[in-house]
């Protein structure tokens, strides 16, 4: 029965999401973290998601005459982790310890406002598939009481 | 005359099977929703039932073998289609996840009538065998 890949594809859902609120949640927390150099300043971290096909799952199985348009998918999948390449913020703060020579710390490129709106877009995300998660538990259960009085 | 499960239980398990496929499918739309360049898809329902309809109808060809070519009626084109987005974002992707989410659950529905009506042909049966 393919109830079970909906498990699948909705765990991976799921996986990528809390993925997504883990990036966000450093991004936040070290929004403030200063540093001297360009090198070394922390800079936001952002996923890429992108879609599984069931064919690279099973490359085995894809048979003559079988087109890429009939596989359903399963799920998602996060390819990496990208640094943003925004500007960093460079302050004039000569009494802060990691000041350098000229008197300048470098702040990350850490955009809050952004960093909030993804946090609720993920957790809201999230959500669907466990309630796509809860919709299939329940077909599933009901597929077991067939033929019952 | 033999009677055989296949046609003491008609289309609706045929009908349990296509809601469990759609099933599937929209709940991909929905785990990439956040998916650049992701398009959303969906299935031609009416086109699986007739596919499933001719071949309980005795005429189609079976496909025993992974290989074997699907002649039935509509097989040129797939049962998977893509949906046309009424305004897709700006990183490619074609899920509306709101109008996905009601789909699915109206798809959740559906097979749970589609449920009712087999177990009814079951409930049918065994009350035939016992003769109550």
């Amino acid at each position: 029965m393919s109830l079970g890949n909906i498990f699948d594809i909705a765990g991976s859902g799921m996986t990528a999401q809390s993925l997504r609120l883990n990036t966000t949640a450093s991004n936040i927390a070290n929004a403030e973290t200063a540093s001297s150099s360009t090198d070394t300043t922390y800079r936001a971290r952002k996923p890429v998601f992108s879609a599984i096909q069931q064919s690279m799952l099973n490359p085995g199985q894809q048979a003559f005459g079988a087109q890429g348009s009939e596989d359903a998918g399963a799920g998602v999948r996060v390819e990496g982790i990208v640094e943003s390449e925004a500007e960093l913020q460079m302050r004039y703060e000569p009494n802060h310890p990691a000041a350098n020579a000229d008197g300048y710390v470098f702040y990350p490129n850490v955009n809050v406002v952004e960093e909030m709106a993804d946090m609720m877009s993920s957790s809201r995300s999230f959500q669907m598939n466990v309630d796509i998660m809860n919709t299939a538990k329940s077909m599933m259960q009901r597929i077991l009481t067939l033929g019952q009085q | 005359m033999a009677i055989t499960f296949d046609k003491a239980l008609g289309i609706h398990q045929h009908a349990l099977e296509a809601r469990v496929k759609r099933a599937e499918v929209l709940a991909n739309n929905l785990a990439n929703a956040d998916t650049p360049g992701f398009k959303a898809r969906d299935m031609d329902f009416q086109a699986m039932m007739q596919k499933a309809q001719d071949s309980m109808s005795g005429f189609g060809m079976e496909k025993t073998h992974p290989g074997h070519m699907d002649t039935s009626a509509g097989a040129s084109d797939s049962d998977l289609l893509y949906r046309v987005p009424n305004q897709p974002s700006v990183d490619g992707n074609t899920v509306d996840s709101q109008a996905e989410q009601t789909r699915f659950m109206r798809n959740a529905m559906d097979y749970q009538a589609s449920f009712q009506f087999l177990n009814s042909k079951f409930t049918g049966l065994t009350k035939a065998l016992k003769g109550e």
